[in-house]
């Protein structure tokens, strides 16, 4: 049984496909694994395990009967807790949200009950999806379960560690600035920021809604692929969904061939910023690629220089309107500084209260950034800046199928390490923030273990808008090349974890 | 609160000049809601019409009325306005408990509509070219509750109650640009604009136009300077205003109440005020500040809206007759004098009368009624309610009367009863038995009856003396309780008397 | 350029409905001072005839049919306020008029 979470999504599904294992028996697994590892890596804010048990159930049901499945179906799933589940709290890792129930359910979530995927619950994340390391989570933090003192990515540290401790198979995310990449690549598993638009957004909790994006979490590029082909899709309740599908990633992810495909440097995202370790097992990658027929070429996105600024003032300009709405009327927390205070007064204490101190700075900043005699100099001029790099990021592509770059400067950080200094913090995101702003689709696979400190690399991908098919072209091809080298997958690196 | 101190209003006029600025928010009657697919519907048990999307809850995104813009294109090519090409939505920053995201979702630099004009007649004759600034497509905040104070005021209030289905309800709103050289004339012009763009989102089918209902709410802006100056005044904004008759007031109160002010050496707040109807005046609310930081910005959850030309020219095809055109058209079907028509249009009654024709009444038939009686009705009845009764069925009355079914006084009783809620006039005529009385046997035998007592009668009638005639057809009517015919009687009165 | 001072920060917490303690007010100068400085160097990146991108991925005209939809129970709509009554969402007295 235990062998069972050490299984793949796809090959989970097709034991469950054969009959050789219920759905029930897959669930229970995984929460077993749970109540042995959570308590020391705390994943989750929120478990359902009778919620679970009886779709899993359900599922099993359907199966005997001869109704038609889908390819996942029984195959189980944690959700991080910014999109809205009508069974389960959904805070957004805030105190703000603290038991707040939805009587809705994102449009991911509806397609994930549809596709038959028990939940299995709900994972942590930084505060409002704002960080880099989920120690802004109102909650406590998240641990990498390659290092317990070690911190497991953010904004999305819940879902990449809840892969990478086996407690599920797959996990949805969401990516602003690289809260699904950088996460994955600390914690050696793979995550997709897919297109803007290709997931609807429609109940997800939104935190910079320009930037935005709904992706899959999970342990190999082909699980990763199958969970994207389960959520994508045009939504009428989302204004900025594609009308369009992208067509199948998972038929992407087969291919395994990079033969003739250009594979573009950027000159930016190299160099003295990155670790050692990380600009090495990069390079390998590269020659790995080159060996197997693509071509490298080096490009160059001169404006990624204020990349990070002009994030830093969009972000918060979109959180500090979108997070307005928490003001104790209607749902979440209501504090009443004193008796017969004004309702004014109600929501400026509520807010005080509710929100941490990095939620409370970007809403100031993103205050700041649009107020009357700065819009232009801040909001306005960012909005310039994302021009920009959408026209390096053109001639880049016109000169590369694909763009490729370490996901992250270092390895995972210690706890402590960079949380009272938070432009140390933006810094981690220099790689992963341009596709936000730019609206294109990344994925970050593992990329081997940094010498230095044994600790698990990320390699980046970037396609144009709407071509996410080739990032599991390149990412699949490069993770059998990578098995190939290595002779494991690079989550059988990782340490056991201490059972505690 | 002391009252204000008012300068003379014709005073106030020689020694300033009065410029204006009117916004206009109209409701449309979409079936549902700006951005989500709630029902757009008045006089529902609270928070029923909502969702997710209309009272802000976490991760709810808005989707655009494809009717509501067609709508807002609607209005602003019937205002004479350019369309714009490619337009985003925008958020207006601000908290406030009926604004469930505490932000609109509004347009800011780019709206629907701009640079439009409206011709608008005032009751001297004149016309003043009214240039629009712009209309814009906006959604509606919900509805508050103040309990625990006096009134239903927010002062004193112990704490409020919200209801959000009209949350989201799409509004336009329509600015014009300063309205020069009104004059004295600027309170009856403020109210003639108004009244122009009820007649216009009415024949647009648009709106239901109703102000008492709060589909039509204008702000006025009024600002006075020196004659000759060439800078523009403070400008206060009076909100509130719910009626055609209160804006011209509105309009009055601030001109004269800011030119005592003026001329006493002080100076105009920029504020928000508010129009007491009861009261006849306007309060300071919230200081009002064009540096009101609403932290505009593109609403990044809305594409944006670029109407195609065949889109535009296909709604420029389907507009209804200019208001002014139908009112050209009207007076000349209806044959009425210059001052009886404008009366008529003053008294906002040209849409019943309208109706009352085309329900089978003659024009003047109609005025009368509508101008008359029922004016009267109204006018000592409280400020709001409805009369209870329809065009078809004034049609209905004076059709009776032209039938000889009745006259106008048992007319006037029926009509009593049908505002009353009895039914058609032709149904209360028949379960009253209010018919005017044409059995001649039944006449005759009234008259006899009356010349009993007045024997001097027929020998005055027979002399020519015909005033006499009076005293016995008044006895007759008196007799028969006033359904008799009274022509009948005095044509059968004759007859006797000339046997 | 970005001069963020104590008065600034408090101006725009108050704008942002957030009490602030002097403590936070100091601390928040300091790194928002910071930030303002680092990310009003976009200003260096763009000129005047630079356009600006509102929306990633260029797209126009998607509207929604004007057809009811479901809307929420009333019981569901106030399932998660902190107060109600009579079918409405209850809050504090307001201070000044709309």
């Amino acid at each position: 049984m235990s062998e069972l979470i050490r299984k793949s999504a796809s090959e989970l599904a097709e034991l469950l496909r054969n009959k050789e294992v219920s759905s029930v028996e897959v669930t229970k697994a995984h929460l077993e694994r749970s109540d042995t590892v959570d308590g020391a890596v705390h994943s989750y804010l929120y478990q359902s395990p009778e919620a679970a048990l009886i779709a899993a159930a359900e599922i099993d049901r359907q199966r005997a009967a001869g109704d038609s499945m889908h390819a996942l179906a029984g195959v189980p799933i944690a959700v991080k807790d910014n999109l809205a589940t009508t069974d389960a709290p959904t805070t957004a890792g805030s105190k703000i949200l603290e038991g707040w129930v939805p009587p809705y359910d994102a449009t991911v979530v509806k397609k994930l009950r549809a596709a038959g995927m028990p939940i299995l619950g709900k994972t942590n994340l930084d505060e409002f999806a704002m960080g880099s390391s989920t120690e802004f989570s109102a909650y406590g933090p998240s641990r990498n379960p390659w290092d317990l003192e070690r911190i497991p990515g953010g904004s999305g540290g819940g879902s990449s560690s809840v892969v990478a401790s086996f407690q599920a198979p797959l996990a949805i995310g969401s990516d602003t600035g690289g809260s699904i990449r950088f996460p994955a690549a600390v914690t050696g598993t793979v995550g997709t920021k897919p297109t803007y638009g290709a997931v609807s957004r429609y109940g997800v909790i939104a935190l910079a809604s320009s930037l935005d994006q709904v992706g899959p979490v999970a342990r190999n590029v082909l699980d990763t692929a199958l969970l994207q082909d389960v959520i994508a899709g045009h939504d009428k309740h989302d204004s900025t969904s594609l009308p369009e599908s992208l067509g199948s990633m998972a038929d992407a992810a087969r291919k395994l061939d990079v033969k003739g495909m250009r594979i573009g440097v950027i000159k930016q995202l190299t160099g003295e910023g990155f670790q050692k370790g990380v600009s090495a097992r990069f390079q390998e990658s590269l020659n790995l690629l080159q060996a197997a027929g693509a071509e490298i070429v080096e490009v160059s996105c001169p404006s990624f220089e204020y990349a990070i600024a002009a994030y830093y003032l969009i972000l918060p300009a979109e959180a500090s309107s979108n997070l307005a709405k928490y003001d104790s009327v209607r749902f979440g927390l209501r504090v009443e500084p004193g008796e017969n205070a004004t309702i004014e007064r109600v929501m400026a204490a509520t807010r005080e209260a509710g929100f941490g101190p990095e939620v409370k700075r970007r809403i100031i900043l993103g205050t700041y950034a649009l107020s009357s005699g700065s819009y232009d100099k801040f909001y306005g001029a960012a909005l310039k800046v994302r021009t920009l790099i959408q026209r390096d990021f053109a001639e880049a592509f016109s000169k590369a199928d694909v763009l490729v770059s370490p996901t992250a400067p270092t390895t995972a950080f210690k706890f402590g390490d960079k949380v009272d200094d938070p432009l140390a913090m933006y810094l981690n995101d220099i790689a992963t923030i341009p596709a936000n702003l730019a609206g294109i689709p990344g994925m970050s696979l593992p990329n081997g273990l940094a010498e230095e400190d044994g600790l698990p690399v990320g390699i980046q991908l970037l396609a144009p808008a709407r071509e996410d098919a080739r990032l599991y072209q390149v990412g699949g091809f490069l993770e059998q090349a990578h098995e190939q080298v290595w002779g494991k997958r690079m989550i059988d690196f990782a340490p056991e974890l201490e059972v505690r | 609160m002391a009252k204000a101190e008012l300068m003379n209003y014709e005073k106030a006029l020689e020694q300033f000049e009065v410029v204006i600025g009117l916004e206009v928010h109209v409701e449309l009657n979409t079936k549902t809601k700006m951005f989500c697919g709630c029902k757009n519907e008045f006089g529902n048990e609270p928070n029923t019409n909502v969702c997710p999307i209309c009272i802000a809850l976490p991760g709810a995104l808005p989707a655009v009325n494809k009717t509501a813009v067609e709508s807002s294109i609607k209005i602003g090519l019937a205002l004479g306005c350019d369309i714009q090409p490619t337009g985003r939505f925008a958020r207006k920053n601000y908290f406030y408990p009926d604004l469930a995201k505490n932000f609109q979702t509004s347009q800011y630099d780019e709206p629907i509509a701009f640079n439009g004009s409206l011709e608008v007649e005032v009751p001297s004759g004149d016309v003043h070219n009214v240039l629009i600034e712009r209309a814009h497509m906006e959604e509606d905040a919900g509805k508050l509750t103040h309990i625990g104070g006096a009134t239903g005021r927010i002062q004193g209030a112990e704490y409020s109650l919200v209801d959000y289905n009209r949350a989201g309800v799409p509004l336009v709103e329509i600015v014009t640009k300063p309205i020069f050289g009104a004059g004295a004339e600027a309170p009856e012009l403020a109210a003639a604009y108004v009244r122009s763009i009820r007649e216009i989102v009415k024949a647009l089918g648009v709106s239901d136009a109703r102000m008492e209902r709060g589909n039509v709410r204008c702000d006025a802006n009024v600002s006075l300077r020196l004659h000759g100056a060439e800078k523009l005044g403070t400008r206060t904004e009076t909100k509130n205003v719910n009626s055609l008759r209160s804006i011209e007031r509105a309009v009055r109160y601030e001109i004269q109440r800011q030119a005592h002010i003026l001329a006493n050496g002080g100076t105009i707040t920029q504020e928000t005020r508010h129009w007491h109807e009861d009261k006849g005046s306007t309060s300071a609310g919230r200081p009002k500040s064009d540096a009101d930081d609403y932290r505009y910005f593109p609403e990044p959850d809305l594409v944006p809206v670029q109407p195609s030309k065949e889109l535009i020219e296909s709604l420029r095809a389907s507009l209804p007759e200019k208001p002014a055109d139908r009112r050209k058209r009207l007076a000349g079907e209806w044959n009425f004098s210059e001052l009886e028509f404008r009366d008529v249009v003053n008294a906002d009654l040209l849409d019943q009368i309208e109706e009352t024709v085309a329900a089978g009444a003659k024009p003047q038939a109609a005025r009368k009624w509508w101008m008359g009686e029922l004016a009267r009705i109204a006018n000592e009845a409280e400020e709001g309610t409805e009369l209870n009764v329809t065009p078809a069925q004034v049609a209905e009355l004076a059709k009776l009367i032209e039938d000889g079914k009745i006259n106008d006084r048992l007319a006037r009783e029926v009509l009593g009863y049908v505002l009353a809620g009895e039914g058609s006039p032709a149904e209360i005529v028949t379960a009253r038995g209010l018919e005017v009385v044409s059995d001649d046997g039944a006449l005759i035998a009234a008259i006899e009856a009356a010349l009993a007592n007045s024997p001097d009668v027929i020998p005055a009638i027979k002399e020519g003396r015909m005033q006499a005639a009076g005293q016995v057809i008044g006895a007759v009517m008196k007799a028969m309780a006033g359904s008799a015919d009274a022509a009948r009687v005095r044509e059968l009165l004759i007859e006797i008397a000339n046997k | 350029m970005s001069e963020i001072t104590p008065d600034l920060v408090r101006h725009l917490a108050g704008l942002a409905r957030i009490l602030v303690s002097e403590e936070e007010v100091e601390q928040f100068t300091k790194q928002l001072g910071l930030i303002a400085d680092s990310v009003a160097t976009v200003g260096k990146a763009i000129d005047a005839d630079t356009p600006a991108t509102s929306h990633p991925i260029p797209m126009a005209n998607v509207f929604r049919e004007d057809v009811v939809e479901p809307s929420l129970s009333q019981a569901e709509a106030l399932s998660g306020a902190p107060d109600s009554y009579d079918g409405r969402f209850k809050v504090n007295a307001i201070l000044d008029e709309e």
